[in-house]
């Protein structure tokens, strides 16, 4: 396999922050265009594993690339929603504004008006069906309407991985349902590869390829059905934990370190 | 008195040098006020520049004191001011809002602190109570030739670096964490800002006051916000507005022998009042009423 195709690559990797290691000894591969979901317990270091491939965290040991390219702050090719409460509703600047601040926004000097930026951004606009109101000030939109134009402000610049940190956390289901079926459809048809950070693995479970366990300062990865298992998570948590299967095929992780968490305290 | 031939008040307002040198760096100031104040108000960060003003006034008074001119101290507390936030909120952590939050009472201190060594300054060099005034609420009829030129050039250094910084600034401030990702320096731009403001508002002292500096340095870009969404425009929207409000203030205060701060900030308020209202208005109408989850 050609090294691009390796949308990321961790190998024997560590993070320390503050003195104390997040993770350590990470070693997993992500394939381009797969949809992979980063599952663990809060406090365990799953937004620390996006920020290590954005370069925006260092790491204390090994080594991690992204397409075949050491990781650097700024790539084009990589997309970031970060983890986040809602823009203020009084922030004073259109939708669209904010996906152009995505493609040429961390330039110097005066934006030029400039047709192929203009329909560049109009396009992903598009794409993420947010047309109707991205001449809106942003603030004014709702939690899903948000999470969209952020979505398409992640791909102009023409990202190839997308980085979402609990992209669903604080929308309904109605929007968590949109939303996912959105990232679904855009790493199917645009072959974008998704890393996604969620709290519960349950909204998005029938699309995920692969998943990406973090806890205890390790991590597992593989299959769903590998992964989110009593003997694998116990392995890992270093503790006794339960994976039950509810009648409508909901997964839930219980054990000592996740107290059927459900709050949005992070 | 003025009649209404244009021309003729204009000839008649600036007759003499004194009407002449505040109309030239009103103007100047005008122009960096409403480009500074549109990402004041966008960064949330209108009580920094309270506090530079404030931090500014023994500046002004040092000046005097030493015979050089009170722009100069201005600008050299300001500077010194905000590099110090800057650096400060830099270390911690926090951004320089969150910072004042959590420190309202070190940061009410050293404001106090500062008006108290201005006041000293200027019991030691004149013992009147004139120049103290004067930074308090402008002295815009009482500008230097020198001031002028001290004005023209802080005036393009600043609007020069806005220029290269406001689109970054724009993103670092609407969207840190992505723009951090994107490679946007987050910090170094903040603390950049902060000189410009601080610059800003040394030469806007001149024309407001310390006291009155919001008139010029917020209600523009807080009204220009209000009306437009666009940034190009609103940033525009906020230099036409602060150089209305001066040019304004000034010929008003001219003909009628009132305050020139006294102009400046009615306008600079009923501007704002009057754009919020009609905002409401058709918020309402629109049945687009903005309820804001908690």
């Amino acid at each position: 396999m050609d090294r691009r195709d390796k949308a990321a690559v961790f190998d024997r990797a560590a993070v320390r922050l503050g003195g104390h290691v997040v993770w350590r000894d990470v070693s997993l591969e992500v394939t381009g265009g797969q949809f992979v979901a980063i599952l663990g317990p809060n406090g365990a270091g799953k937004s620390t594993l996006l920020k290590a491939l954005l370069g925006i965290v260092p790491l204390s040991a090994g080594s991690v690339e992204v397409f075949g390219q050491p990781v650097r702050r700024g790539n084009d090719e990589v997309g970031y929603l970060p983890q986040r409460r809602r823009f203020d509703p009084d922030l004073r600047i259109r939708a669209t504004d904010l996906v152009r601040l995505g493609l040429d926004g961390g330039q110097w000097g005066v934006p030029l008006p400039s047709r192929s930026k203009h329909e560049r951004v109009e396009d992903m606009i598009a794409l993420v069906g947010a047309t109707a109101y991205a001449q809106r000030p942003v603030g004014e939109l709702s939690g899903g309407e948000q999470q969209r134009i952020l979505i398409a402000q992640a791909l102009v610049s023409g990202a190839r991985m997308l980085m979402l940190d609990e992209p669903l956390d604080s929308l309904d289901l109605n929007n968590q349902q949109a939303i996912s079926d959105l990232i679904r459809g855009i790493c199917l048809r645009q072959g974008v590869t998704v890393l996604l950070v969620a709290h519960d693995v349950n909204p998005i479970l029938p699309f995920v390829d692969r998943v990406v366990y973090v806890a205890g300062g390790h991590v597992v990865s593989g299959t769903p059905a590998e992964v989110i298992r009593t003997e694998t998570l116990t392995r890992l948590y270093g503790a006794p934990v339960e994976v039950l299967t509810t009648s409508d095929g909901r997964i839930v992780v219980v054990g000592q370190h996740e107290p059927v968490s459900y709050h949005s305290d992070h | 008195m003025p009649s209404w031939d244009v021309v003729a008040d204009i000839q008649l307002l600036l007759q003499f040098h004194f009407m002449q040198n505040a109309f030239v760096a009103g103007t100047l100031v005008a122009v960096l006020a409403g480009a500074a104040g549109y990402f004041v108000v966008l960064r949330g960060q209108s009580f920094a520049a309270h506090m530079l003003s404030q931090v500014g006034f023994p500046g002004a008074a040092a000046g005097v004191l030493l015979h050089v001119s009170p722009v100069l101290g201005l600008i050299a507390f300001c500077l010194a001011a905000a590099l110090g936030i800057g650096l400060a909120s830099g270390q911690s952590g926090r951004s320089v809002d969150a910072g004042h939050r959590s420190e309202s009472a070190a940061v009410g201190s050293i404001l106090a602190f500062s008006l108290g060594l201005g006041l000293l300054f200027f019991r030691l060099y004149a013992g009147s109570a004139a120049g103290i005034y004067s930074f308090l609420f402008g002295t815009i009829l009482g500008i230097s030739d020198r001031d002028v030129e001290l004005t023209l050039a802080v005036a393009t250094i600043s609007l020069g670096a806005l220029v290269v910084i406001g689109r970054p600034l724009v993103f670092a401030t609407v969207d840190p964490d992505v723009a951090e990702a994107r490679g946007v320096n987050v910090q170094l731009l903040s603390i950049a800002f902060l000189v410009v403001l601080a610059l800003a508002v040394a030469v806007t002292v001149q024309i407001v006051g310390t006291l009155l500096i919001f008139a010029l340095l917020v209600a523009p870009g807080a009204s220009a916000l209000q009306l437009t969404a666009r940034p190009g425009r609103a940033l525009a929207l906020s230099i036409v507005l602060s150089l209305a409000f001066t040019w304004l203030g000034l010929a008003l205060a001219y003909f009628t022998d009132l305050p020139v701060g006294f102009f400046i900030t009615s306008l600079a308020f009923a501007t704002y009042v009057v754009v919020r209202g009609v905002n409401a208005a058709a918020t309402l109408r629109s049945g687009r009423l903005r309820f804001v989850p908690a």
